[in-house]
């Protein structure tokens, strides 16, 4: 049934090795007129997030008197796909902007600001597989650069099963044609996991095997969005 | 190159807590001490906390800020303090005479738009902020020009001890007034210096020996 072969001679349509990711290029501070923002590239998808806030929340009856509240809107250009997206929200991009939105809530201190807002939006320019972790690590860069206080940096990554292999970062068509995907993020040196989605069919031991592959990857992520926001402020 | 300081990243763990005092931007767990913000970290006999290098302002009993009246109320303004809270200035600490409220028009004192020098008298837990005007330096700021800046940088701004705001009140013969919040009121003939000068300190802000490099700039 299946129209292409996914895995040839042990390597990915990409060339790549079962877990081995993508090319990740991370750059911080993008939007200037946002309080902080980053792109993260993995691969093709391109994404960029952009925070703003704590700000003053409007309509006023959405305040919180105790704690800050967080919005997140995920959307992604009528240009980032293969036919045009309509732009504006649809069903798909309402639900993962909850989805990015909870999974990024834990790592935030909303308490430090009652009353207030922070606004994340994120921006898909390029679609190619695993928009929502590339989203949720250009959120967090763009969150650490705009000064909120975090709990820790929070990391995502895509794991699934192609062709009866575990496989890590999942690009577009390995994504159409997948036996099962899994979206993942965690606090990488608190080691809680903040979104742990599943769609298709795996059995037991493969979700916790694919959970031990998405953490491994998810410290590499953590160093190089360290090492990114180390450089940004070396100085001149 | 100029030495850079050395920053944490949120998360990041800054030291074991050993009984010492929880500064700003910092939580405990287990017994440590982590960042909360991207910052420089400051470590004392008794108080561990992080300097950060970049977010909102927040406001704190004391503050000397610059404000902008956004609102007339019965017997006070809303004052606009670039903070994620806006903040009431009531008639009785901004006005010293006795004022009949039923026929007079308190917009003849401030009125909207207008820019002022106060301080944060009052925050409370769910951040209701209060300014006031008593004091001989607060005062209502006519003609000049305001700039603002990241406001985790001002402290960088003013300097040891004022040594940096000094030095640029000096060179250009500027009047300037830094408040808390990240506006900066200037007035004088070499305004472009010394507004070139502050956005310099808020780029360069973490390298060594800025004091110098604002001298020698500044001499140009």
């Amino acid at each position: 049934m299946k129209e292409i072969e996914l895995i040839k001679n042990g390597k990915r349509i990409d060339g790549r090795e079962a877990e081995q990711m993508r090319e990740i290029e991370m750059q911080v501070d993008v939007v200037s007129r946002a309080n902080g923002s980053a792109q993260v590239k993995f691969g093709n998808t391109i994404v960029v997030a952009s925070v703003y806030g704590p700000k003053e929340l409007y309509p006023k009856y959405l305040r919180e008197p105790e704690t800050g509240i967080l919005r997140c809107r995920y959307a992604m250009a009528p240009f980032s796909t293969e036919d045009r997206k309509t732009p504006g929200p649809d069903r798909r991009s309402i639900e993962l902007s909850k989805v990015i939105r909870i999974a990024i809530e834990p790592a935030i201190f909303l308490e430090d600001f009652p009353k207030a807002v922070v606004d994340i939006f994120v921006e898909v320019l390029q679609a190619d597989g695993s928009t929502r972790v590339t989203g949720i690590n250009a959120a967090s860069l763009a969150l650490a650069s705009a000064g909120i206080p975090l709990k820790d940096l929070i990391c995502a990554c895509s794991v699934g099963k192609i062709d009866n292999t575990l496989v890590v970062d999942l690009n577009g068509k390995e994504d159409n044609f997948s036996e099962a995907d899994m979206s993942f993020a965690m606090l990488p040196s608190k080691d809680e996991i903040t979104l742990l989605q599943m769609d298709g069919l795996l059995t037991k031991e493969e979700v916790m095997k694919l959970i031990e592959i998405a953490k491994r990857s998810c410290k590499e992520i953590y160093e190089l969005q360290k090492r990114v926001l180390r450089e940004k402020y070396k100085g001149e | 190159m100029p030495e850079v300081r050395p920053i944490v990243l949120p998360g990041e763990l800054i030291e074991e807590k050993k009984g010492r005092k929880l500064g700003n931007n910092v939580y405990e767990e287990n017994e440590k001490v982590f960042s909360k913000v991207l910052g420089i970290p400051k470590v004392t006999e008794n108080e561990i906390s992080v300097i950060p290098l970049a977010g909102v302002y927040f406001p704190r009993v004391g503050d000397k800020v610059i404000g902008i009246i956004r609102e007339i109320e019965v017997a006070g303004w809303f004052v606009d303090i670039n903070s994620p809270y806006i903040a009431f200035l009531p008639l009785a600490e901004a006005v010293e005479e006795y004022i009949d409220l039923s026929r007079a028009d308190i917009s003849k004192y401030y009125d909207v738009g207008d820019t002022i020098f106060c301080k944060i008298s009052k925050v409370t837990k769910s951040m209701i902020v209060q300014v006031s005007m008593r004091g001989p330096s607060f005062k209502k700021l006519l003609g000049g020009t305001i700039i603002k800046i990241t406001p985790s940088k001002v402290p960088r701004v003013i300097g040891k001890n004022g040594s940096m705001i000094n030095l640029i009140k000096s060179k250009t013969d500027c009047k300037i007034l830094v408040g808390q919040n990240g506006l900066i009121w200037i007035e004088g003939k070499e305004k472009a210096k010394a507004i070139e000068a502050i956005l310099t300190i808020e780029k360069k802000s973490h390298i060594y020996g800025l004091t110098e490099e604002i001298e020698k700039m500044l001499m140009k």
